[in-house]
């Protein structure tokens, strides 16, 4: 059976793919073969942010090429990558609030609070209000609403204060878990455990049981209920 | 998207049958009964599904038919012809892949004062490591232990697995923990700091640590970010094609192409490492796969060819249920944690054909056997075959609202396709999940047939024996990452650059002829072939 077919545009090149193809499968199709542009597959990586627009509509629609399925009259193109900045920093060092943020990034402040980087978000988050977080110093927050970031970067391209929200985010969100959030007491005590040799024997020993014994240990050990 | 009128049809099928499946309890399978599905419909138990290697230090192991394929292929360079005169890049540390492994071992052996260059195929942090949701284990509460750890891994991977490797993981479990942590990697934690953590399948305590479940790109983008901070040289979309050696057991470097131009690059190094990653996308038994696109098996056929011993390949893990519809997100992992909840699989009569909690490898067999042999699953419009999974049963047990309260994203990721779990079951076929075994190295990640050769992760083998638990994949990466930078930025200040060869090549070569294999093949293959002009039946179900 001959499936249904659609007609896209691929950078401007029509093609007749099957309509239940997704952009990146579709691009497949056509006889694309991906180096940039593709990655995980399975909407976590970023790299195939796919900007498109239907006939009649005036707005610049986006989305992940590998989670977005074809529709007739798409006319689209990928942005695999765009040009960032990216500040470098010992996440240590810093303090997490607004100044060591603004001095990494100074064109934080230009924001214009348009909301054109929220409505370009493959993964639908508010990231106007996690970049008003960040302004406003609130790291916390900012770290939690930009958590299911990719990183696909269609924000900066389409930010008219040339702002690179992902970057900002990330450096949130390292900033939040390394000085914001409470050290776990019970992971600082096992390290030391260990770093004082205190499973070096046992350890060891494990290493030396038969098939046998180990089996027999296995099917011993106490399971921690749900 | 939804469902096609022929689905629907068979949907009344399961609908007819759910109130007198809500009593029914499917027997178990008795052992004499698991060890026949498994030898008739398991792929590591079917002789069609593997051959012996003919050539190479591994000659006569028995691996899977793609895996082997790409090991009796010739090398895309001419070893007696190409130039290795001119160098271009002379590095203490290379390293050859940019996943969670390649990070973390750049990380370290930049700590410990190497010059480092990472290579990598395509972007930095493209790579499984970014796609694991479930989570990371480490013994670290009070009413757990290493020595419990230990026990777990052993046991899950059939008590085969190489014990210095099972000490390693465990014992560096909680350091890197900390690591991260140190880092600023978004841990899942309880306001006062402890980490929350939960049980993983074959877990004793619970120890699987998450962030959301976005746990992989967490400790990914994390990693990445660190490599960035600190300007270690990264060369993306340049592959590694073939190590370079002094002509015998000793690595001396790689050959880089930039995968855009072709061009071929000669990095000299005195300690490699490799950490490409596993074979998923080579779809082994023609099975789909939760693999990234870059998962061709480059660093296994590369340390090969330099007389890495390989070791465990013929074990491969399957998940039973992966999406087999739509088709957007064929072969994405949908959790165990479904069944867990009461959903049961299912055919297309509306009949049950298998205790739904059998071990992975039963349950993906008697998919497979529901499917190809007794024909009484789906096939999809693109030829996917699939069996239910009754997810409105989930509701029917446990009350309206479970799915949206325990399942949030696997709602939303079929919602997104016009497909509510809630109402309607969805549909499931095994898929190719991970490479259990790899290239044979101690527990500094030295490579035990080859000097100055470090791998880690997903490409090494034995830490997981025949099979792996779930959480024990992003600590492999991270544990033996940062014991390779370590290692090979150590072993690097005792080696004294020589001339460089691809002496090995030819020898392999030879080999290869002297078996009588044809010339016709090129690897590493790099980039799955799925254009619809690239021909690798099964490879793709949309082409």
């Amino acid at each position: 059976m001959e499936e249904e077919k659609v007609r896209i545009f691929i950078m401007g090149k029509a093609y007749e793919v099957p309509k239940s193809l997704t952009i990146m499968k579709a691009m497949e199709y056509a006889g694309y073969q991906f180096i940039r542009g593709c990655g995980c597959r399975g909407g976590f990586c970023g790299a195939c942010g796919t900007v498109y627009r239907m006939p009649d509509d005036y707005r610049l629609m986006v989305g992940l090429a590998c989670q977005t399925v074809v529709e007739d009259g798409m006319y689209l193109t990928q942005i695999p990558v765009f040009p960032a900045n990216k500040a470098t920093y010992d996440v240590e060092k810093l303090r997490p609030g607004l100044s060591d943020i603004v001095k990494l990034y100074p064109e934080l402040t230009r924001c214009l609070g348009c909301n054109t980087c929220t409505k370009a978000c493959p993964q639908d988050l508010d990231v106007m209000n996690y970049m008003a977080a960040a302004m406003r110093g609130d790291i916390t927050k900012a770290a939690d609403m930009s958590f299911d970031c990719l990183m696909c970067g269609l924000c900066a391209a389409r930010c008219p204060a040339e702002t690179v929200q992902y970057n900002i985010a990330i450096l949130t969100r390292r900033l939040y878990a390394r000085h914001v959030a409470p050290r776990a007491k019970h992971l600082a005590s096992r390290v030391g455990e260990i770093l004082d040799g205190a499973f070096d024997q046992s350890l060891d020993d494990m290493t030396k049981l038969t098939r046998a014994e180990l089996e027999a240990l296995y099917n011993q050990r106490d399971i921690e209920p749900e | 998207m939804s469902y096609t009128p022929k689905m629907n049809e068979f949907i009344q099928a399961v609908e007819a049958t759910r109130q007198r499946r809500y009593d029914e309890r499917h027997a178990r399978l008795s052992p004499e009964e698991k060890q026949q599905l498994l030898e008739g419909f398991h792929p590591d138990y079917r002789p069609d599904t593997m051959r012996p290697i003919k050539v190479g230090v591994s000659k006569g192991a028995v691996m899977p038919h793609e895996l082997v394929d790409v090991l009796e292929s010739w090398s895309r360079l001419d070893p007696d012809k190409f130039p290795l005169d001119k160098i271009d890049c002379d590095v203490d540390v290379l390293i050859i892949g940019g996943g969670g492994a390649g990070a973390s071992a750049a990380l370290m052996a930049n700590a410990a004062g190497a010059n480092v260059l990472l290579a990598t195929k395509l972007r930095l942090g493209d790579a499984n490591t970014m796609m694991a949701q479930g989570g990371i284990q480490a013994a670290d509460k009070a009413h757990d232990s290493p020595n419990l750890h230990y026990l777990d891994v052993m046991g899950g991977g059939g008590f085969a697995n190489k014990p210095e490797l099972v000490k390693a993981l465990v014992y560096d479990a909680p350091l890197v923990i900390r690591w991260l942590e140190d880092l600023g990697c978004m841990f899942d934690k309880e306001p006062d700091g402890t980490m929350v953590t939960q049980h993983g399948g074959g877990t004793c305590r619970k120890r699987m640590h998450a962030a959301r479940d976005y746990s992989g790109a967490e400790i990914m983008r994390t990693l990445r970010d660190e490599v960035r901070n600190r300007e270690i040289p990264v060369l993306e979309f340049s592959p590694a094609v073939e190590l370079l050696s002094d002509g015998e057991g000793t690595c001396r470097g790689a050959v880089l192409m930039n995968l855009e131009t072709k061009e071929f690059f000669v990095a000299r190094a005195k300690t490699v490492v490799v950490s490409t990653g596993g074979f998923g996308r080579l779809h082994i038994n023609d099975f789909p796969t939760t693999n990234h696109y870059g998962a061709t098996a480059d660093g296994l056929v590369m340390a090969y060819r330099l007389g890495g011993r390989l070791v465990f390949l013929d074990a491969t893990q399957f998940h039973p249920t992966g999406a087999a519809y739509p088709e957007q997100i064929v072969g994405l992992l949908i959790t165990e944690k479904v069944r867990g909840l009461g959903a049961q699989l299912v055919n297309i009569y509306g009949e049950q054909f298998v205790y739904p909690l059998e071990t992975r490898d039963a349950v993906s067999s008697a998919i497979i056997r529901e499917c190809l042999e007794r024909k009484k699953g789906i096939v999809t419009e693109t030829g996917q075959p699939g069996v239910w999974l009754d997810s409105p049963m989930i509701e029917k047990i446990h009350g309206e609202g479970t799915i949206l309260r325990s399942l949030p994203a696997m709602y939303r990721q079929y919602a997104r396709f016009g497909i509510d779990m809630r109402e309607t079951p969805i549909i499931v076929f095994p898929t190719l999940h991970y490479q259990n075994g790899g290239v044979d190295i101690r527990d500094d990640t030295r490579v035990t047939t080859v000097d100055n050769l470090f791998v880690a992760g997903e490409t090494s083998g034995g830490v997981h024996g025949r099979n792996r638990l779930m959480g024990n994949s992003l600590l492999d990466v991270v544990v033996f990452g940062r014991r390779a930078g370590i290692a090979a930025s150590e072993r690097a200040r005792h080696v004294k650059p020589g001339p460089l060869s691809l002496a090995h090549v030819s020898r392999y070569h030879e080999e290869l002829e002297e078996a009588g294999l044809a010339k016709d093949k090129i690897s590493p293959i790099l980039l799955p072939p799925y254009t619809r002009y690239q021909s690798v039946p099964g490879a793709d179900p949309a082409v």
